[in-house]
């Protein structure tokens, strides 16, 4: 029920956004997240509850360098 | 670093046996359809959690939601996962003469309301801090637009709480189903879509709490084999991980919490299998209580005779421990709420074949 999908803000009128997942294009509110055009966000059960704040190559980096700092003080703590 | 490097080493993990929980339903959907299972090593088991909405509901809400659906010029209004859960004698989905409308959202409910002003709908309100803000809107629309004949049904709830009952239980031994299934909870993946609205701090107190390690991760492969790489060198650890960092911040959305905060409170919460959990749930607060379809109170967990979804919920029992697991309970005709969902640990474990 916690499935959220990313999509691209299309435009915001009045406090509805549309978005774009893939071609598929939904109505969603945006009552609790301040977004405008070609902003990629989460949206939940025709909600958006956040902005996304990387792309996903950029989202790939960031956990893999977060996890080299982990194994490498893992490594330390042996 | 690439993704196979990730399985690779998880693959190699050859240090004490860990078991890790993901408390979140469409993680276990994500799991599974990432086929995760079939990577991990014998050393690391993956148990699913009490984060599935549908399937910690008590029997006493589905029997008020279908005493409502069959009530003169009433409607119950639902998400599509909850109609074939069974209350104490039946469902909604067959239920002779109910009335229910299933939507993807609840602001639909708006318009029903408005186009039909003789019929009270009421929205079966489940779910957890993810879906929380969408209820607090749904209320203030209500409101603002001054609809009368639109309530809610709420069994809502919050993780923390049941968190720490787990932990706790886990202490104690727990009661699984076989002798050596192995309860110890050494490490959480933390729900992704509730954090990206609680935020990552959430996780960071129960993890000094609990005095176990949390990672937060998205529905990927790679968020989620990384959680689980992470939980492997900090087990033991009060430590919390952001692998979801595009959408969890520290704080997280707090505007959905100050709405959320505005027309609810916490409350004791009923879950199936596991009892009545002080704030572990949320209501509606005094000043909205006219909203309300009849919520309190349920709290009766009718589980058909040898269905195990309690012990699943709880991470006790595996799914395929259960007796009546792929014989009489299939997703085709399922007794127990984890094999009706989609999110639920037996669905998955059935049509993924997940050991």
């Amino acid at each position: 029920m916690c499935v959220a999908m990313p999509g691209r803000v299309l435009s915001v009128k009045d406090g509805i956004a549309r978005v774009d997942f893939d071609g598929n294009l939904i109505e969603a509110r945006a009552d609790l997240v301040q977004v405008k055009k070609g902003d990629r966000v989460l949206v939940h059960a025709g909600l958006i509850i956040q902005k996304l704040s990387a792309t996903e190559a950029e989202e790939m980096e960031s956990i893999f360098a977060d996890l080299r700092e982990i194994m490498g003080e893992s490594d330390e703590n042996r | 670093m690439k993704t196979a490097d990730l399985v690779q080493a998880i693959a190699a993990y050859d240090g004490k046996p860990l078991t890790l929980m993901e408390v979140c339903g469409t993680h276990t959907a994500a799991i599974s359809e990432c086929g995760i299972p079939s990577l991990l090593p014998p050393a690391i088991r993956l148990i699913s959690g009490p984060g599935c909405p549908v399937c910690v509901t008590v029997s006493a809400y589905i029997d008020r939601l279908i005493q409502l659906a069959t009530s003169p010029n009433t409607c119950v209004v639902s998400f599509g996962d909850l109609l074939r859960v069974k209350g104490s004698s039946g469902d909604l989905c067959s239920t002779k003469g109910a009335r229910v409308e299933m939507v993807y959202t609840p602001f639909r409910a708006l318009e029903l309301a408005e186009s039909d002003p003789h019929t009270t709908f009421v929205f079966a309100a489940v779910g957890f801090e993810t879906t929380a803000p969408l209820y607090a809107l749904l209320v203030e629309q209500i409101i603002a637009r001054g609809i009368e004949n639109l309530k809610l049904l709420t069994a809502l709830k919050t993780m923390p709480a049941v968190i720490r009952t787990l932990c706790k239980e886990d202490n104690a031994g727990g009661n699984a189903c076989t002798a050596d299934f192995v309860s110890t909870i050494d490490g959480f993946i933390a729900p992704g879509h509730v954090a990206t609205v609680t935020g990552s701090a959430l996780f960071e107190a129960l993890a000094q709490e609990v005095g176990k390690p949390f990672a937060v991760a998205g529905f990927t492969a790679p968020s989620l084999l990384a959680a689980i790489l992470a939980l492997t060198k900090s087990a033991g650890r009060a430590e919390v991980y952001n692998f979801y960092p595009s959408a969890v911040t520290k704080e997280g959305n707090r505007d959905a919490l100050a709405k959320v905060d505005r027309y609810f409170e916490p409350c004791t919460a009923a879950w199936r299998g596991l009892g009545t959990i002080p704030d572990s749930g949320l209501r509606l607060r005094a000043a909205f209580a006219h909203l309300d379809a009849g919520s309190d109170a349920l709290t009766a967990d009718h589980i058909p005779a040898g269905c195990h979804c309690g012990q699943v919920i709880a991470g006790k029992c595996a799914p395929a421990d259960c007796p009546m697991f792929g014989k009489v309970c299939t997703p085709e005709s399922p007794i127990g709420a984890c094999m009706v969902s989609m999110e639920g640990a037996c669905y998955h474990h059935y049509i993924n074949d997940r050991h």
